[in-house]
């Protein structure tokens, strides 16, 4: 049964995949009021309330020509930002793991032998630009800073001054939390906050990056969880947004 | 047609990779000796590793009063005043400097507050002494001496058993061993020689030791005319695992009574404090109150309240009460003594006791935080061996040095825990030095070895030759029994003269074994060869305890249970005679420096602080 | 009450061998290693298996029981499938010499290569327990090289000339983070071990009977450490204007 594992995994991956590929190319019913969708989030450019900058900008192309293709994809705030996330999540190195293991069956799981005959690992390029997986640490951290934000926000449905919880608001600041799990047991980060130290008792400011370090440690241990309760999150998240802007369900008061 | 051999030479060459085996090996090479290290195992699998509480060193990190003079005295103490005195002094004196040492070298040892060695409390240490990382110091050990060694330069022969020592004019100048896996021959012509095969605990049923622990230097150290001290003393460590029997005898962590595990029988009595000896029971709780404030302190982290738990007696008498208990029919079933940590938080004994709480889980489906643990004697550590010269660790044999569990002198009739692992890296590091400066001055033997190597290899290789003769298996299990049942903890004289008898009666048989299949990594053929030497211990232990008609530590005679005056003055020396045979003599234990003497005798009278 | 069960063993050395059935009367928490020693006691005295402590403290006796890398010693018998018969195998990945016996003498090869531990010159040897604990759960690895054998750089791609193997990454860590030690390392992790043929997909702490957290906590933190050095283009231009030795080890 050693490949239950890795068929799980693909399942999840390619569901969420295919999900958020569709949701991205949408462009619409990605806000309903203070609510907006995290695959949208921030939002740059755009017609909705969130829009950071205006509406979209008219450089955008109308079409994309590929092998004398034109394709008309029209434009999705989507596109400006997915790649942060999908960037960061791709040369995490929990993913890594998952999708070498499901994907690209390198290998499928232990000891069972491989499909493949000649193998350089992280070596040499492509893969070797996983190294470079802290940068979209430092871009999916200022993330965090947007969704909680937008998390906050989700609590003002009715006008800025009253405080209300719709069932949306929750969903939208569990996002926030869930993911701030997630990018705070980062491996990179673990390494920034104070694994790069080799000693943590040298000097008062080490003894603080120890205890920083212990907790990063302590999220990293399970990484692998809030990597999959994060990523089944933000979909969903999106999910909801987007049913409750089509007017398919209406958001649950709470208090 | 004589069988083919390969021929190494060196300087030093040392048998046995354990940590006296490897100190010694870095202290020979440092001095410039081309130094060969052959061992049974692959490197670092040595029996070393399974040494759990520390190594006994009189850093005074914790307790400040403590410092050399009183680490000697309990170690004298501990020995029933039958220790080589001169042993246990530098033993004392340079425990510190060598744990010191091994931290230089990359050991990683648990820390104080402050930053320094933590040391933690043990039987019969007066003060918190042992250095110790968890519940695997020994293991940190050979790792640090494995890779100190491997990269200065020491040549190590892996999976090599030595059969013969090679010997001119009464010195010993090289070995004759075969490889493990291809069965081929090999010669070490060297200058000096160093035996570091710790001990010989397979010779008895249920044991403590793994498979290497045959009693090979104690065989070739005698059959080289080397004479062997002390062989009565074989330490029986009170609690072992006596289930699943696959385990049987595996080591339960003195720390577990350290932390305040209490022994009961099958009735719920506790029955320790029975067993207390009248000369030290004002050292113990008169009563199960007592010692409950006592662990209520341990627990606390606070100073002592009381006196410590009867448990906490030394490990030849809580031996003696578990075996008796079972003995007389109040044991747990099967066959032991319970031993409860359970009544503690599960979290503490978790964190206090980790190998402990995997080893029962994983092993006997016992999860010690809930349940007692049945625990039951077994056979753990040679006190006698080959005797040496306490500064150079040369044995009566010129050109033969030995040291850790093999050689003999420094513990006397009862070691103390931690006081093994502080042993192997003192005179490892003496007998290095002792061999290399002998190496210095020896030359190569004059006279060719070929006959000698050619006897060695007829030898070797008859075995295979037998048409009629037992499995080596079934010579190993009746050894045993015979042990077990005759030489025992408990022994008398009619038992001991039983077991000489059978042991008489067995050797023709082990002389005619048998074994079937080829030479390549074969350990039918292994146990064969390495019973010879079990044989010869064997002997040696039962002829010793014969000839000591007393109890003193670990030797216990039902038939003679006080100590004797006279006793206390002489070694048994064992020793091949000329015709073959095993005589055994009384010699005078060396007297004791006055300063020494002094140096006991104000310890002793110090007041003593609560020991733990 | 005594109940038997099917043993298949592979018997047999480099010219070639088959697995041979053995059926062992087995006893309530036996392990597959008591299994072994009751056929050698019995139907095969010549059997060929390495092992010495008995307790998983030693690291002698690994085999494939199943198809898994595992410690004999500490695998019990409840544990497989009562089905079936058991099948116990040498580790793939080393040469075989005979029976279950394999020979890991490149691990040794290895080790040597590794530039041993050098304290900084001055060392005040000074230090507390939390700079402690990370590396001694380096320390705890007992050298049973499942982890070697069962990593796919080294079982199925034959790396070694260029890969160190998870073992050594452990123990490159516990040099390259011990507080005390002054030789700087990482040039040799990156160019020596093959760190980055590692692809952290976790075969070998799945198997590491000591749990040691071989990948998140020994490869990943090098790997990071890595990028610093080499990979981090802000960090390399960095220390191209200013020098080499900011940057580098800070302390
Ligand atoms: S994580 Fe790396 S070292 Fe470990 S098994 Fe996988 S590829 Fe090998
Ligand atoms: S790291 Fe773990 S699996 Fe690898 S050799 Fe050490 S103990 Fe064994
Ligand atoms: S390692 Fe998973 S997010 Fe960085
Ligand atoms: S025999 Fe030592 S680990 Fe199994």
């Amino acid at each position: 049964m050693w490949w239950l594992e890795p068929l799980a995994v693909a399942l999840g991956l390619s569901a969420f995949g295919i999900y958020s590929f569709w949701a991205a190319l949408q462009g619409d019913h990605y806000a309903w009021g203070p609510y907006l969708s995290p695959f949208y989030s921030p939002e740059l450019f755009g017609n909705s309330s969130h829009a950071l900058f205006g509406p979209p900008p008219s450089w955008w192309p109308a079409a994309f020509s590929m092998f004398g293709v034109e394709l008309h994809i029209p434009f999705s705030p989507a596109f400006l930002i997915l790649w942060a996330p999908l960037g960061f999540r791709g040369t995490c190195y929990y993913y890594r793991k998952a999708y070498y293991r499901s994907f690209f069956q390198n290998p499928t799981a232990c000891a069972v032998g491989k499909p493949w005959k000649s193998y350089c690992g992280e070596t040499a390029f492509p893969l070797i630009l996983q190294n470079i997986h802290r940068y979209f640490l430092y871009v999916a951290i200022v993330f965090i800073a947007f969704l909680t934000y937008d998390g906050l926000k989700a609590f003002t449905r009715e006008g800025p001054k009253d405080y209300v919880a719709g069932l949306g608001s929750v969903v939208l600041l569990l996002n926030a939390f869930f993911l701030a799990m997630y990018t705070f047991g980062c491996h990179s980060l673990r390494h920034l906050v104070g694994g790069h130290l080799d000693s943590f008792s040298d000097s008062a400011s080490s003894c603080t990056r120890h205890k920083i370090w212990s907790g990063v440690t302590c999220l990293n241990e399970r990484h692998m969880m809030w990597a999959w309760i994060s990523l089944f999150w933000v979909g969903f998240s999106d999910v909801y947004v987007r049913l409750v802007s089509m007017g398919r369900i209406a958001d649950l008061r709470i208090f | 047609m004589p069988d083919k051999y390969e021929t190494h030479d060196c300087d030093v060459l040392v048998i046995g990779a354990g940590g006296a085996g490897l100190r010694a090996a870095i202290e020979s090479s440092a001095m410039g000796a081309k130094t060969a290290l052959v061992c049974k195992s692959l490197l670092g699998k040595a029996h070393t590793v399974m040494a759990e509480g520390g190594i006994a060193a009189a850093l005074a990190n914790v307790d400040e009063e403590d410092d050399w003079r009183v680490h000697f005295h309990d170690t004298m103490a501990g020995g029933k005043m039958l220790n080589n005195w001169r042993m246990a002094e530098l033993h004392a004196k340079e425990a510190p400097e060598r744990v010191l040492e091994l931290e230089r070298w990359g050991a990683v040892f648990d820390r104080t507050r402050d930053g320094r060695i933590l040391q933690r409390a043990f039987g019969g240490h007066r003060h918190k002494r042992l250095s110790h990382v968890g519940d695997r110091t020994g293991l940190e050990m050979i790792r640090t001496l494995q890779d100190k060694g491997v990269h200065q330069g020491i040549d190590v022969y892996m999976e090599c058993t030595i059969t013969r020592l090679l010997m001119d004019g009464g010195r010993v100048v090289g070995a004759f061993g075969y490889w493990r896996e291809s069965g081929r021959f090999v010669v070490f012509r060297s200058k000096a020689t160093v035996l570091a095969t710790g001990g010989f605990g397979k010779a008895y049923p249920v044991t403590s030791n793994s498979w290497e622990y045959t009693g090979d230097g104690h065989g070739l150290a005698y059959r080289a005319g080397a004479e062997l001290i002390d062989m009565e003393f074989v330490q029986f460590h009170p609690t072992g695992m006596v289930w699943p029997p696959g385990v049987k005898g595996l080591l339960v962590t003195e720390a577990v009574r350290g932390e305040g595990g209490i022994l009961r029988n099958s009735k719920g009595e506790r029955f320790m404090f029975k067993y207390l000896p009248e000369a030290n029971r004002k050292d113990f709780a008169a009563d199960e109150a007592e010692a409950t404030r006592w662990v209520e302190s341990v627990l606390a982290d606070s100073k002592p309240d009381g006196r410590r738990p009867p448990e906490l007696s030394t490990r030849d008498n809580v031996a003696r009460a578990i075996y008796t208990e079972v003995k007389e029919g109040r044991g747990s079933p099967h066959g032991g003594a319970f031993l409860d940590i359970s009544y503690q938080p599960a979290d503490r004994v978790k964190k206090k006791l980790p190998s402990m709480y995997h080893q029962f889980l994983e092993l006997a489906d016992v999860d010690i935080t809930k349940v007692p643990m049945e625990v039951g004697p077994t056979c753990h550590y040679a006190m006698g061996g080959v005797r040496v010269d306490a500064d150079t660790c040369v044995t009566t044999v010129p050109g033969l040095f030995a040291a850790g569990e093999v050689a003999g002198g420094m513990h006397g009739s009862n070691r103390l825990g931690g006081n093994s692992l502080s042993d192997l890296i003192v005179f490892g590091c003496r007998a290095g030095r002792g061999a290399a400066e002998s190496a210095k001055t020896a030359s190569r033997p004059t006279g060719s070895l070929d006959r000698q190597i050619d006897e060695a290899a007829a030898e070797v290789n008859a075995p295979f030759g037998r048409t009629t003769g037992e499995h080596p298996y079934a010579l190993h299990s009746e050894l045993q029994e015979i042990m077990g049942s005759c030489v025992g903890i408990f022994r008398t004289e009619s038992d001991l003269k039983e077991g000489i008898r059978r042991l008489e009666a067995l050797g023709p048989k082990v002389r005619n074994v048998r074994v079937e299949g080829s030479r390549m990594y074969n350990p039918g053929w292994h146990l064969a060869l390495d019973l010879g030497n079990l044989m010869v211990i064997s002997e040696a232990i039962a002829r010793s305890a014969l000839a000591r008609p007393e109890s003193r530590g670990a030797h216990s005679r039902l038939d003679h249970p006080n100590y004797d005056p006279h006793f206390a003055t002489v070694n048994n020396c064992v020793k091949q005679n000329d015709t073959g045979g095993m005589t055994v003599r009384e010699t005078p234990l060396p007297k004791m420096s006055d300063e020494l003497r002094k140096v006991y005798d104000e310890v002793e009278a110090m007041s003593l602080p609560a020991k733990a | 009450m005594a109940e038997t069960r099917e043993f298949q063993v592979f018997r047999g050395d480099r010219s070639g061998g088959k697995m041979e059935t053995y059926p062992v009367e087995v006893t309530p928490g036996m392990v597959v290693l008591d299994a072994m020693h009751r056929i050698q006691a019995t139907a095969a005295p010549d059997m060929a298996v390495r092992w010495n402590c008995k307790a998983a403290k030693c690291g002698s006796c690994s085999a494939e029981v199943n198809g898994k890398p595992k410690l004999m010693c500490k695998t019990r018998l409840d544990a497989l499938p009562a089905d079936r018969p058991v099948e116990v195998r040498p580790l793939r990945t080393f040469p075989l010499i005979r029976d279950l016996v394999t020979d890991v003498s490149w691990n040794y090869e290895v080790n040597k290569k590794i530039p041993p531990f050098t304290p900084k010159p001055g060392a005040v040897w000074r230090w507390k327990q939390e700079d402690v604990d990370r590396v001694q759960e380096f320390r705890k690895c007992i050298e049973c090289f499942l982890c070697q054998t069962v990593c796919h750089v080294l079982r199925d791609h034959q790396k070694q000339p260029v890969f160190n193997g998870p073992r050594f990454f452990v123990r490159l860590a516990s040099l390259e983070m011990h507080p005390m030690d002054g030789l700087d390392r990482l040039e040799q992790i990156k160019e020596k071990s093959g760190l980055g043929y590692c692809n952290i997909t976790k075969c070998c702490t799945e198997v590491c009977p000591e749990d040691i957290r071989i990948t998140d906590n020994a490869i990943i933190p090098l790997k990071e450490r890595v990028v610093d050095r080499f990979y981090d283009p802000i960090r390399v231009l960095f220390r191209k204007i200013f020098g080499s030795a900011s940057l580098t080890k800070p302390e």
